[in-house]
């Protein structure tokens, strides 16, 4: 290897100190931290800094683990908390509504009239969205498991014939749905979940226009893509990658037409 | 062989350790690592081979992420420090520093700086988890290394961005 002459890189420092290096770049990079001592100085402190944090954590590894993360402990919690979701789902209702009050609510309440839009039931979807994606025991109010159930409960509030797609050909699972109270009244919303915990959220509500075009909006950390079709509007809302949302949104419209198709 | 869960059982201290330096406290930290379980062992069958253990670390970060959104959402915050200046030498005081540093990174700087240099992961598996070129795991770490070497070195860092 005549790797020894190429120059060093800052990411080979990185790599060298956390053993990523390429055996045939040790002598090269090392000769070169010899000569050039104020660089040297600067690796140095890094490696100091990663020491630092090691010593400052390291012990947490030998502590005994508490009783409620072991493994028996958490199953049998986990079952036991399936009794109690109701009660959470009236009082996470509750704080949806405070919780989008100081902004999304009188948003929209403004914008009633004028632009009562897919737009707002897009604003409407995001709040429910970012509520909704960090519950880890009570995300929904129906499990997945009962979609058929779900279906035709939702379809019943909303006045409309509401499909709920099955998104496992993208490797999402649905957790489930709940009900909400919507800028054109009931709206159903329906969470996925794929296999390292991303969520995504379907929101179907009344809509204003009959039909429109894909929209995407973005916030800093959630997007949407959002569309009328007939009757109703869609939401379609996930972490900010517009590429996968995309995906996500695109598999859920096609599903739906398809159904339409067939049952049409 | 170890079975799912055997893996899953003995990736449970250095989750803590992860969630720990994550949080900087113990209870969320627990909280956290336990609703990584919840999440793991209802999600079993959506693992489709591969390291638990990273899967795990994947979890426990978007749970993390997901934990500051909906803290970023609330509109009481904790309040300034106004003695936010590194601590004086001493070995105590070394610790809490080293802690204050690391909370002064961008979220994604941090985690993967933990990852590599706490847990030990490769700048693949580090990829794998936040989802990003290895380059961009490479740029974050770079820029995390010199932000702590900033605030070690007394210089007041920039007042970080409250989203």
């Amino acid at each position: 290897m005549i790797n020894r002459d190429s120059p060093v890189t800052e990411d080979e420092l990185h790599a060298y100190i956390d053993g990523e290096l390429p055996a045939d770049r040790m002598e090269a990079v090392t000769a070169w931290l010899a000569a050039h001592p104020e660089q040297a100085v600067t690796v140095a402190s890094w490696r100091a800094q990663s020491e630092r944090i090691r010593a400052r954590y390291g012990a947490i590894l030998e502590e005994v683990v508490p009783e409620r993360l072991t493994l028996d402990q958490v199953i049998r919690s986990d079952r036991a908390s399936g009794r109690s979701w109701k009660i959470f789902a009236a009082a996470a209702a509750l704080v949806a509504f405070f919780a989008g009050g100081a902004t999304g609510w009188f948003a929209h309440g403004a914008s009633v009239g004028t632009r009562t839009s897919s737009f707002a039931v897009a604003n409407e979807a995001l709040d429910a969205y970012k509520l909704y994606v960090v519950e880890v025991r009570h995300p929904v109010e129906v499990p997945g498991t009962e979609r058929q159930h779900m279906t035709q409960w939702l379809s019943k509030r909303l006045g409309e014939d509401l499909r709920v797609p099955d998104l496992q050909s993208i490797g999402l699972k649905l957790v489930g749905g709940r009900l909400l109270p919507g800028p054109t009244g009931a709206a159903a919303f329906y969470m996925y979940e794929g296999a390292s915990g991303e969520r995504f959220t379907i929101y179907c509500a009344k809509a204003a226009t009959p039909a429109s075009a894909f929209r995407y909006t973005a916030g800093e950390r959630a997007a949407a893509f959002y569309w009328a079709d007939g009757k109703v509007a869609y939401v379609v809302s996930g972490p900010a990658d517009r590429d996968k949302l995309e995906k996500v949104a695109k598999a859920a419209y096609e599903q739906m037409e398809r159904d339409d198709a067939k049952r049409s | 062989m170890p079975t799912f869960q055997q893996n899953v059982e003995a990736t449970i201290p250095a989750l803590r350790r992860y969630a720990r330096a994550l949080t900087r406290d113990a209870d969320i930290a627990d909280d956290l690592v336990q609703d990584t379980l919840v999440r793991a062992l209802r999600s079993e069958h959506l693992f489709h081979g591969g390291d638990v253990r990273s899967w795990l670390y994947t979890i426990l970060t978007n749970l993390n992420r997901n934990r500051l959104r909906s803290l970023a959402r609330r509109p009481v915050l904790s309040p300034i420090e106004d003695n936010d200046a590194p601590d004086l030498a001493g070995p105590e005081a070394g610790g809490r520093d080293i802690e204050r540093a690391l909370a002064t990174l961008v979220e994604d700087q941090r985690n993967a700086l933990l990852l590599v240099v706490l847990e030990g992961l490769s700048y693949r598996e580090v990829a794998e988890v936040q989802g990003v070129p290895i380059g961009t795991v490479m740029s974050r770490l770079a820029r995390a290394r010199v932000q702590i070497k900033t605030y070690l070195d007394g210089g007041r860092p920039a007042l970080r961005r409250v989203k």
